[in-house]
Parts: C-alpha cells; sequence; structure tokens
C-alpha cells in the first residue's frame, strides 16, 4: 500500500505502465507472495510404502499444486488483478517442482523462486517455514498467502510459523479476503458451517482454506509465456542458514515409520458384475426396508 | 510436579467435545509419566466452566480477562507462553480445531517448543514422544518422534480419543491466574461470528441420504445420482470437495466442516473417506461404500462396499428400484 501521486506513466518491472487516474489518492497495490507445494495427487491412488519405510513409492503417482496453494495461488492473482501489484510463487522443493512454479507463472505471478539443496532433506514443516522465511524476510511484501496444509502431511504448520518468523500478523482456515482501510477484513472457517470474521493488519500472513473462489485454467498463452520467465534457483548457501537450521537436524519431527492403517472394522465386500451387485444392494435394502 | 496442559477450548458459552477428550489422554499420560493434568481456560466469565474441569483434572489454571471474551490466537498466545514459561509443563495438548490450528503452531516456534499436529496417539518412552498422526488423506499412518526437549506440544484429532469421565471426580484446584495482556490486541481483532446462510435443504433429517465425493468427476454426472436419491425418497449429500467446487450448496456437505447426520441410509459414492466427512457420517444406520479403491477408508466405516466404478453400478441399480418399484404398483 502507498500513497502516490499519480501522473501520467511511471516505470514498473521495465514496462512502462500507463496510469490515466491523476490526482492524490490513496492506491492499493499489493506485492503478494505465494507459497506453494509440489505434491502428489492421492486422493484417487492405491499407495504403498516404499523400502525405506519412511516415505511412500512414488512411481505413477502424478504430481501437481498442492490443492491448497492452487486457492492461495488464485486469490493472490484476483488481488493483484484488483488492485495492481505482483504476485512471486516460492517453493521448497527439488528440480521436478518446477513444473508447479511454471503452473504459477501461467496463471499470473510475476516471478518465481525455488529453494533447493540436498540438505533440505528431511526438513518438516517447522525446517520448511525457516527456509521460506530466510528468503522472504529479503522481498518486499503486503501479503503472504499459503495454503492452509498440504495434501501430502497435512501438518498446517508451515504458513503461521512462517508469520511468527516475520512478526506480522496471520489467519489460517481463511475462506475470504476484503481490504478496508489499510487493513484486512478475513473470514476464517470454524466447524460445523459456522465461520467468524476478523480484522488483520497489514503486511499479513494468510493461510487459504480451500473452496475461497474457483482458480482458472491455464490458457495455451499463459503457458507459452511461463515459459520464458525466469525460474530463480537458491539454495543453502545462498540463504544466510546453516545445515543445523535445515533437514532433520533443524525440524521438530522425524519420522520413524509409515504403515498402512490397521483396519479396524471392515465392510463386507458385495462382489460380481455391476448387475449382480445392484441385486445385492436391492436385496439388503428391501430386508431393511428401505425400498 | 510436571505438569500436562490442556487447553479448554470453548466457543459462545459452550465447552466444546475435543476438551473431554484430551483430558481423558492427559489423564492417561499424566499417570504414566507421574505428571499432573492441568486444564487451562481463557476467557471472559468462564469460572462455571472451570468447574466443569475442576472434575476432570488434578487442576485448573483459569484466566479471565475481558480481552479473552472471543478467541483470538494473539492474545492466547501472550497468555499462554506466559503460563508454560511459568510452569513448564512436559506437555502442551491443544486441539486440532480451527482455534487450534490458528494458535499451536505460532506459539510452538515463538517458545521453541517442537510440535506435532494433528495427533491420533501419542506415548511417551522415557523422556520422548512418540506420535502418529495420518499422511496423504488418511491412506498412511506415520509413527513419528519429536525432538528432544523439556516441553512439547501436541494438537490432536478431534474424536481420536473417547471422552472418559474420570472414576470419581477429581475435585482440581482452580487456580485463578491475574492476566498478563496489559494493552489491546490490535494486529488482530475479532469482529463478529457469520452463520451459514439458511439452506433450502435440511440434510439432517433426511432419512435417506446419497453423498457423493470427488468420484462424481464432473457436475454434469449430479442429476444422474440425484435420480437414485430421489427414487430412494431421499437426498443428496455431499463431501468438502463438492462444495469446494460449487456444484452442491455448502448445506449438503457432510463433515467436521458441515453437518453431523444420522440417517437410515448412507450410500457414499465415489467419498474416499477423509476422517473430516467421516466424522459426520459414522454413525448412519446403514453404510453402503461404492469406490473404485480397494483400499480407500471409507470401507472401514461401512457395512457394506463395493470396489467398482460408481458409474458403472448406479445405472443398474436405478433400474432394479424402478423394477422393484413397478412390481409393487
Amino acid at each position: 500500500m502507498e500513497l502516490v501521486w499519480v501522473v501520467g506513466q511511471k516505470i514498473y518491472e521495465n514496462r512502462w505502465v500507463t496510469q490515466f487516474k491523476t490526482g492524490l489518492r490513496e492506491r492499493m497495490c499489493l506485492d503478494i507472495i505465494v507459497c506453494v507445494k509440489h505434491v502428489p495427487e492421492t486422493a484417487e491412488a492405491e499407495l504403498k510404502i516404499d523400502v525405506t519405510g519412511k516415505g511412500i513409492e512414488k512411481a505413477g503417482l502424478v504430481f501437481d499444486i498442492n490443492e491448497w496453494d492452487d486457492y492461495a495461488l488464485e486469490e493472490a492473482v484476483r488481488i493483484k488483478e484488483k488492485f495492481g501489484g505482483t504476485v512471486t510463487a516460492i517453493t521448497v522443493g527439488p528440480e521436478d517442482s518446477e513444473s508447479t512454479l511454471r503452473k504459477c507463472l501461467a496463471r499470473g505471478a510475476d516471478k518465481a523462486i525455488r529453494l533447493t539443496d540436498p540438505k533440505f532433506a528431511g526438513s518438516d514443516a517447522y525446517a520448511t517455514a525457516k527456509i521460506l522465511h530466510s528468503v522472504i524476510r529479503n522481498l518486499h511484501f503486503d501479503l503472504v498467502l499459503t495454503g492452509a496444509q498440504a495434501g501430502d502431511d497435512g501438518s498446517a504448520v508451515v504458513g503461521p510459523v512462517l508469520a511468527e518468523l516475520l512478526g506480522i500478523p496471520h489467519a489460517t482456515m481463511v475462506k475470504k479476503i476484503e481490504f478496508s482501510d489499510g487493513k484486512a477484513i478475513v473470514n476464517r472457517e470454524l466447524e460445523g458451517g459456522l465461520e467468524e470474521r476478523l480484522e488483520v493488519k497489514l503486511p499479513a500472513l494468510f493461510a487459504v482454506q480451500t473452496g475461497i473462489n474457483e482458480p482458472r485454467y491455464v490458457s495455451i498463452m499463459g503457458i507459452r509465456k511461463a515459459m520464458q520467465k525466469e525460474v530463480k534457483v537458491m539454495g543453502l548457501a545462498d540463504i544466510g542458514l546453516t545445515e543445523n537450521d535445515v533437514g532433520e537436524a533443524g525440524s521438530w519431527l522425524r519420522i520413524e515409520k509409515l504403515y498402512v492403517p490397521p483396519v479396524e472394522k471392515q465392510a463386507e465386500f458385495l462382489k460380481g458384475s455391476p448387475d449382480e451387485i445392484a441385486t445385492k444392494i436391492v436385496e439388503i435394502l428391501k430386508s431393511r426396508g428401505l425400498i | 510436579m510436571t505438569e500436562i496442559f490442556v487447553l479448554a477450548e470453548h466457543r459462545q458459552g459452550q465447552l466444546r467435545d475435543i476438551t473431554f477428550e484430551m483430558l481423558t489422554k492427559a489423564r492417561e499420560l499424566a499417570e504414566k509419566t507421574n505428571a499432573e493434568p492441568v486444564a487451562v481456560i481463557l476467557g471472559k466469565d468462564v469460572r462455571e466452566h472451570a468447574k466443569n474441569l475442576a472434575e476432570h483434572a488434578k487442576k485448573v489454571l483459569l484466566v479471565e480477562d475481558a480481552k479473552l471474551e472471543n478467541f483470538n490466537s494473539e492474545a492466547y498466545q501472550r497468555v499462554l507462553s506466559h503460563l508454560i514459561k511459568e510452569h513448564k509443563p512436559i506437555l502442551t495438548i491443544i486441539g486440532h480445531t480451527s482455534y487450534g490450528v490458528e494458535l499451536a503452531p505460532r506459539l510452538a516456534a515463538s517458545l521453541n517448543i517442537p510440535l506435532a499436529t494433528d495427533c491420533i496417539d501419542l506415548a511417551f518412552e522415557g523422556d520422548t514422544l512418540t506420535i502418529t498422526r495420518q499422511m496423504y488423506g488418511g491412506k498412511v499412518n506415520a509413527r513419528a518422534t519429536l525432538r528432544h526437549a523439556e516441553s512439547y506440544m501436541v494438537t490432536v484429532r478431534q474424536a481420536a480419543f473417547q471422552a472418559q469421565k474420570p472414576p470419581t471426580p477429581l475435585n482440581g484446584q482452580i487456580v485463578e491466574v491475574p492476566s498478563p495482556l496489559t494493552e489491546e490486541i490490535t494486529t488482530k481483532r475479532f469482529l463478529e461470528y457469520v452463520l451459514p446462510p439458511p439452506g433450502g435443504v435440511d440434510i439432517t433429517a433426511a432419512d435417506v441420504l446419497v453423498g457423493i465425493g470427488r468420484g462424481i468427476k464432473d457436475q454434469s454426472n449430479i442429476p444422474m445420482v440425484e435420480e437414485l436419491a430421489k427414487m430412494l425418497g431421499g437426498v443428496l449429500a455431499c463431501s468438502r470437495p463438492i462444495v469446494d467446487k460449487g456444484w452442491l450448496p455448502s448445506d449438503r456437505q457432510v463433515g467436521t466442516s458441515g453437518k453431523t447426520v444420522k440417517p437410515k441410509l448412507y450410500i457414499a459414492l465415489g467419498i474416499s473417506g477423509a476422517f473430516q466427512h467421516v466424522l459426520g457420517m459414522k454413525n448412519s444406520d446403514l453404510i453402503i461404500a461404492v469406490n473404485k479403491d480397494p483400499k480407500a477408508p471409507i470401507f472401514s466405516f461401512s457395512d457394506y462396499g463395493v470396489v467398482e466404478d460408481m458409474f458403472k453400478v448406479v445405472p443398474v441399480l436405478k433400474n432394479k428400484i424402478s423394477e422393484l418399484k413397478a412390481q409393487k404398483a
């Protein structure tokens, strides 16, 4: 947010942007950082534990932007389109996570940064927040958006810890963001359909809940443009952290073992052709007096 | 004596169920570790709650302040930091609820206390805290340890522990702690509660619900399934992704962020069974689930399961029901 005397033209990102409005007015102009994660889509996949016993077999899984982050990115782009400003997408991840950043660029992000280092391996949500913080603290921002959680580990930790490290207020499970008098008014999701409205001073961090908007499809033009944009890559040496801050050493949590949850109760499976299955269902419903 | 803190969660004058679930687990852990279960309640005019909590804990820390009237994570963080520094509990347990996820990570980071979120089980082995949590939407469980520390923090999943009353009320001592909040919190302010818009359909009143999830694939497939619901004299319900996509209004959503239902029949079509959804429907009288993934968690909560493409089963099922109705008529 800045108070500017808007006249004629202003150099912005090496492009000439024509401002038609003149006069002294308050201009909302938000620089937004969106933190995204590249995760496997597992909702409809059958998962197997890998040989280490501490991860899942990734072969055959399709990776994409974390669903919650997808909504966060869309929200950032919508705010930029409404008020002006920039959107920078940041991820922590190896080379294959670049496709998620390309997607962000294609959908309207202006810049992308990928933080990667072999030493980052084993980082939990806390270590990841520290890595993100080490870079974001040197950038100008009015707003930081993250997803409320990630579909893989479901920690819901990175956003609020990042806000603590940055020393800015935050809100999680955010379902609506509006701006008024240099402050944000947000709706947070509570339980049972209830929401609460909060007023939060900017700069702030919001961890976005799914359903806050309808993420747009990427256009072919967008993808072409995105391919030409640069993704900045930074490692441990570039961000001012030590080995002890990241990876397992810098984490709160260490995974000892993954396993498929034991089945306490199992459904009785109805087998056969769709016709036979349907017949069995009808029999069950009849016997219960439901039809 | 070392203490185990449980943060009591309350809203609009009601202590929330998770408080008693956490206290039950805290008592069990306290017994094994020779610690004392302590309930911590923050609020305005919450003395009655404190009395209630005293039956479930050895001690209740009560902090009353007008600034704590409505939940505000900033205010809670300041008060809890003060209490944790003072008491040095071996463990602080907070609900993995909307309030808990707003508060716990930031509080833990500010105090440099290791935190594990959304835990479904907890155990001390010596002074190492081992936790169990779920990953990948409940398809995988992870056992993990927290970095060694003098104080730990966890958030626990709703309904992960069954709330039980102690055999005899503990008559815990209520300790009033003066509020450490000296100034108004200005960075973040609670404004109001927003009630869900009144919906046209009350799914909690229906005898038969047909619930749809991601497996429905496209909005254009919904009428086909809605017809099945109507044939059974029921209505259509859904899991969260369907509301997120705007395909059905939020009053059709079953789960922690939607409605809790208990119909005579719940047919789950293309619903994997994330715990948020399951908590809203697991007490239905009869549950039949159709899902392509044989390992979908929904099958652990269903009476009957069908591992098949819903688009192959539903049309045939509709035909069979029509035939039956024609015979009867």
